[in-house]
């Protein structure tokens, strides 16, 4: 079983009257509300927090690319995974991921995804998601009718870009390169493992399923309302006579450990009801750009209503209506599964139970969240490491994991430079 | 009373493309606007009192199928959108067009004058004009769309609401598509440059626009009408909103009948 430590990097200050005030949190956020010195110690802080994680044996730490977002102040991931690479040793980086359709031309993020292979000696996950409609379509001005055909195009030209030997010419639909010869080439071969982030869509099931990529649910409303979709995965991989491991899936989690139910329950109430208060609070008009949503998916989704028509959950409702129906109390949150809490023994069990059902073998886990506090984040993610984590390693032992970075032999590695990350995170 | 016109198909890029096709006289042709033609509508009938009536869907709009997923550049679009006007008969015909319809009729008569006759063009898209920036219609919550579109929303819900027997899945996919396809031509601004080819346009042409049309400003008649080299007579529909044909039936297909018996 893989553990490893997720950071959006929210902004921590938005106003109590975040919901009211404003219409959104993404694409029109205002940006008043910005104060680039309080973002300096944020960023920092929120650094030190993964750092921290490599430190206390998280097996990979993961970061995130959002556009306007006032939840997310990745932009570019790829600068955090850089700065990361130098300050952990041994712990994979995962850049989950890349928005391929956002790049021009996409052989940048076959160079950058390669710097970072390079610089931390193997130890990249690349992972390619589309992006929401919010970052690509809106912030970014991508057109919702081709963002898909773009996507595919870009990854085909990032593969080729990393695994063909010799100078070639690619003559895309979208992209035209006279000249593709990256410099660095990656040190996994024949490349880094691919990750794709997706929704509950058939057609990325089956594109995991048959690229042999590994498929990541990173819903934000917990295992209950993510269950459907992972046994849709699991499904279509069963259709197509597939392996069962549950190394080719990931799900998102958050996470809020105390010595006791009720503690945990004082200690998270805040930063979760200020994540899924203010910073899930986001304009439905931004929610279904025309064509971000496949017709096979809204097929699907329409199916799943008319026959589900009484269904509370998740599945099958359009991103605007999830965000309308979110729960936003700490009691409505921990009773749909959104933020598992518990004592070490609690949350272990209830992740056993996840990991189990779902059968995933990575849990990409949220330790940080809303506006919780450097230290809190640290105790949160220390308690996890030390009390839940050895309860939860020997999961799915039988398997062997196909997806996980190939470092270079650690005597080969270059040293880390001195530094003092216990001071640096005080 | 509305009735049926006769349906015929053309293919384009390997995509059916229905025609419709009703009334006697000489021919127009029309493009249908933001949100395509789902069901034949009361202006069609009205201006098939005097005109044969030859409407061609658009690529990915109600009747043109998926034709949209393989027109990536704008001349991909034009020369479709001219092979489609030349299969339904249009060539050298007077030509209608309406919201993202109109834009495409203006640019036919730009690049090839000599297969339209009259041109008439009801609230284009096309252009942009940054101190009076058109609505963005593809960022909108669900129920604010028919008041954006019509100035009477309940005309826009009829139009959208599936009839009777109609496929309850396929219907609303139907819907979406075609507000792909208009994103697929004028995201994210609506801006196609059309500005650079408006002198083009040597036809003599009708410019109308509804009077309370939210997505596109009234003063985008002016732009038009200064940027085309042909004649233009503008109209301002009272009560009307974008989509004019569909607010205003007999006031917009009677400014057209006037326009084209007038010389």
């Amino acid at each position: 079983m893989k553990l490893m430590w997720f950071h959006l990097m929210p902004y921590t200050d938005l106003p109590e009257d975040f919901r009211e005030a404003n219409p959104s949190v993404w694409v029109d956020i205002p940006s008043s509300l910005f104060d680039p010195k309080r973002a300096h110690l944020m960023y920092n802080d929120f650094m030190d927090e993964l750092e921290y994680a490599a430190e206390v044996g998280f097996d990979a730490i993961c970061v995130n690319e959002h556009h306007s977002n006032g939840y997310g102040l990745m932009p570019s991931p790829n600068l955090i995974a850089s700065a990361l690479s130098r300050r952990t040793k041994d712990t994979a980086i995962c850049v989950m991921g890349n928005s391929l359709a956002l790049y021009n031309p996409p052989t940048r993020v076959a160079e950058e995804f390669a710097m970072i292979d390079v610089i931390s000696g193997g130890r990249l996950i690349a992972g390619f998601p589309v992006g929401t409609p919010m970052d690509t379509c809106y912030a970014y001005g991508t057109n919702p009718s081709q963002l898909r055909q773009r996507y595919h195009e870009a990854h085909d030209l990032v593969i080729r870009a990393w695994t063909e030997k010799d100078t070639f010419a690619f003559n895309g639909r979208f992209n035209q390169q006279r000249y593709v010869n990256i410099w660095p080439r990656p040190i996994q071969q024949p490349h880094p493992p691919i990750w794709v982030p997706g929704g509950g869509s058939v057609e990325t099931w089956r594109w995991c399923a048959e690229m042999n990529y590994v498929y990541c649910y990173l819903s934000y409303y917990g295992y209950k309302a993510g269950r459907a979709t992972m046994d849709g995965f699991w499904a279509e991989m069963d259709r197509l006579g597939k392996d069962r491991n549950p190394y080719q899936a990931g799900f998102l989690q958050f996470i809020g450990v105390a010595e006791s139910r009720e503690q945990a329950f004082e200690l998270y109430a805040e930063a979760a009801e200020y994540f899924y208060g203010r910073c899930l609070h986001v304009d439905p008009k931004w929610a279904t750009p025309p064509g971000y949503t496949s017709e096979g998916s809204q097929r699907a989704g329409i199916e799943s209503q008319v026959k589900q028509a009484a269904d509370a959950g998740v599945r099958g409702k359009s991103t605007g209506e999830r965000f309308a129906s979110v729960a936003r109390d700490m009691e409505g949150i921990v009773e749909k599964g959104y933020v598992i809490i518990g004592s070490p023994d609690e949350v272990a069990e209830q992740l056993r139970e996840v990991a189990t059902q779902l059968n995933v073998g990575h849990l990409m886990l949220l330790l940080q969240y809303g506006n919780m506090s450097k230290e809190l984040t640290r105790y949160n993610t220390k308690l996890f490491a030390e009390q839940v984590m050895p309860q939860l390693k020997d999961l799915h032992a039988s398997w062997t994991d196909h997806w996980w970075p190939q470092p270079m032999d650690a005597d080969q590695r270059a040293e880390v430079p001195a530094y003092t990350p216990k001071l640096a995170a005080e | 009373m509305t009735t049926e016109p006769e349906t015929s198909t053309v293919e384009v890029n390997g995509f059916p493309i229905r025609v419709w096709r009703k009334g006697t006289g000489p021919t127009i042709g029309f493009l249908a606007g933001f949100g395509g033609l789902p069901r034949w509508t009361p202006f069609l009938d009205e201006l098939a009192q005097s005109r044969t009536v030859i409407v061609p869907s658009l690529p990915g709009f109600p009747g043109g199928d998926r034709g949209h997923t393989v027109l990536d550049s704008h001349l991909d679009w034009l020369l479709a959108i001219r092979q489609i006007l030349d299969l339904a008969g249009l060539s050298g015909a007077d030509l209608a067009g309406s919201s993202v319809g109109a834009s495409m009729a203006a640019e036919v008569a730009a690049l090839w004058p000599g297969t339209v006759g009259k041109l008439i063009l009801i609230a284009p898209f096309g252009l942009y004009d940054e101190t009076n920036p058109p609505a963005d219609p593809w960022a909108q919550r669900g129920d604010a769309v028919p008041g954006l579109m019509c100035a009477d929303p309940e005309i826009w819900k009829a139009l959208k609401t599936p009839p009777e027997g109609a496929n309850s899945i396929e219907w609303p996919i139907e819907q979406v598509r075609a507000n792909e396809a208009a994103a697929r031509i004028f995201w994210p601004l609506g801006n196609t440059r059309l500005e650079k080819r408006l002198h083009l346009i040597k036809a003599p042409n009708l410019l109308l626009w509804g009077e309370n049309d939210k997505v596109m400003p009234l003063s985008y008649a002016d732009l038009f009408a200064k940027g085309i080299s042909g004649a233009t007579t503008t109209r301002v529909i009272a009560g009307a909103g974008h989509l004019a044909d569909l607010d205003k039936p007999v006031e917009v297909a009677g400014e057209i009948q006037a326009f084209l018996s007038a010389g």
